[in-house]
């Protein structure tokens, strides 16, 4: 019976990590937006980390892009032939890139590209005690690590999900005009006509908004709390690719059905 | 003066700067520390010695706040330190140094970057002063000329000297060492010693040394608390405690296996023998 009874406290334990987490992650955020104070070196460091983690995230987000938009062509005039609508490939392409693909895989691929590196980074610090002397030197260091960080996050995705877009159109002219033979006039009058600024491209940017948000609070929450050992780091490194996806999906899911 | 000063004992009519009262400290269900108290005086320097695991450090990170005891009282400067807010704490840091035991310089910025952190942060001091500061501490721990260099460009006992040089940048009343020597080889053991010294008694600070090394220990502190079993198992001077008869003083300070300070993990037993 106290076997029995301890084996349910354990589930119930185990039942309550991920809760406590995500408790735990959001007084984070609370800590890191209730301490911000304009200063010059949070805007200097913020620009810094959205050059090492934005800037430097461009060209396999512009790579992706151009073959996602590939991709996307083949696949539409394939489909569309059928109907005998293959002029409308710009419009499918549009839409789906502006709504869905294009913040969601650019906040994957951020995720899997700067989100990893932001976690190890600061859980390096972490292990070798450069927060623990950082909070000893009276420096906050959630304000001054994980802040910039964050916020960098938060701008660098949205320009990161322009160029994965536009790439992805440049890779769609390519293949559906340049490959396919398709009259490029009607191409991008299409694309003109039939995509909508507000909803389609402002609706992808609001999405990119908030998964640059996810991937960077997630990214800085699991770095600051990473175990100070080499497997304490590595685990942290993982769980945040694997939260971030799932978060970003489950988010795409509730923003497209309430607000898009 | 550079080498310690035996005829200097703890006065108990010098003024404490740090003052613990019936400190407990528990990990789960392990005491560290069981009911410990001792007066720090001001201006002396005062180590903390004792097996590994004998919760040294963890007195280290009680005073400077980093963690909060069970029970018992902390007393700096006479303000309470268990029972300030996180912005007390970040207020009273800012009058303490510490040394930690691998530096802990940061990675991403220069020797320079790394000692004008505390000074951009806590001070608004122009670009020259500051830079004319840096260098003097720089020169005072020998390092004159590296400021450019990246942290890991240093040998592990300049990085220590670095980090040093960073800890009393602002020139803090008490300064708390964590291993200090350790890894070091004996030419950097003694600078380091030297420099300790030096530091303490130019800037009129107070140090506390937390280490296992009975050699040079004996040569730079005033005194000594040997802590084990998560008591205080003996204290005094260097030379009181080279002369003491108190079996686990004489085991530790001489090295000694037989005695009443365990070498094995409290619990070991039959159940990990190899044989059983």
């Amino acid at each position: 019976m106290a076997n029995g009874n301890s084996q349910i406290i354990t589930r119930l334990k185990d039942m309550a990590g991920p809760i406590q987490s995500a408790g735990q992650c959001s007084l984070f955020l609370f800590r890191m937006l209730a301490g911000i104070r304009l200063r010059l070196d949070l805007v200097q460091s913020t620009l810094q980390q959205t050059y090492l983690i934005g800037a430097r995230s461009l060209v396999i987000i512009m790579i992706c892009g151009f073959f996602v938009g590939m991709v996307l062509s083949l696949q539409a005039i394939n489909a569309l032939e059928q109907f005998g609508a293959s002029d409308q490939v710009s419009l499918l392409v549009g839409k789906s890139l502006f709504r869905e693909l294009g913040p969601v895989l650019t906040a994957l691929l951020f995720a899997g590209r700067a989100g990893t590196a932001i976690t190890a980074e600061i859980g390096l610090m972490r292990a070798t005690s450069q927060i623990d002397a950082m909070e000893l030197m009276a420096i906050d260091p959630v304000q001054r690590i994980a802040l910039p960080r964050f916020l960098a996050g938060l701008i660098s995705v949205p320009l990161l999900t322009a160029m994965f877009n536009a790439l992805a159109i440049l890779g769609s002219v390519v293949f559906a005009v340049g490959v396919m033979g398709l009259d490029g006039s009607i191409f991008w009058s299409k694309l003109q006509t039939g995509v909508y600024f507000g909803k389609d491209f402002m609706g992808g940017v609001w999405k990119s908004l908030v998964f640059g948000g996810i991937v960077s609070l997630v990214a800085v929450f699991f770095g600051y709390t990473a175990k100070p050992t080499g497997a304490g780091v590595g685990t942290a490194t993982t769980n945040t690719v694997v939260l971030s996806s799932v978060l970003i999906l489950i988010f795409d899911f509730i923003m497209t059905s309430f607000f898009v | 003066m550079i080498e310690n000063n035996d005829n200097n004992p703890r006065g108990q009519q010098q003024e404490p700067i740090i003052s613990v009262k019936n400190l407990v400290f528990r990990y789960g269900r392990r005491t560290i520390l069981d009911d410990i108290s001792f007066d720090i005086p001001k201006g002396s320097i005062t180590a903390f010695m004792g097996p590994s695991g004998a919760g040294k450090t963890t007195a280290l990170r009680l005073i400077s706040g980093q963690l909060r005891p069970d029970a018992g009282s902390i007393q700096v400067n006479g303000l309470e330190i268990s029972s300030m807010s996180q912005k007390e704490l970040y207020q009273f840091r800012r009058n303490i140094g510490v040394l930690l035991q691998n530096g802990a310089l940061f990675t991403d910025l220069t020797v320079f970057e790394n000692i004008a952190t505390p000074l951009r942060e806590h001070t608004n001091l122009p670009e020259a002063l500051m830079r004319r500061l840096i260098m003097i501490k720089l020169n005072s721990v020998g390092l004159g000329g590296t400021e450019e260099l990246m942290p890991h460009e240093l040998s592990g006992g300049m990085a220590r000297r670095v980090a040093l040089a960073r800890a009393v940048v602002l020139d803090p009343a008490i300064m708390l060492y964590d291993e200090p020597m350790t890894g070091l080889d004996p030419i950097a053991v003694s600078t380091v010693r030297h420099l300790m010294r030096e530091t303490n008694d130019a800037l009129g600070m107070t140090s506390l040394i937390v280490t296992h090394n009975v050699v040079q220990m004996s040569k730079l502190v005033d005194y000594c608390y040997i802590i084990a079993g998560a008591k205080i198992a003996g204290q005094g001077t260097p030379a009181e405690l080279a002369a003491s008869l108190d079996a686990g003083v004489d085991q530790f300070i001489n090295g000694k296996v037989e005695g009443p300070i365990p070498f094995h993990y409290k619990g070991a037993g039959p159940a990990w023998s190899l044989v059983g």
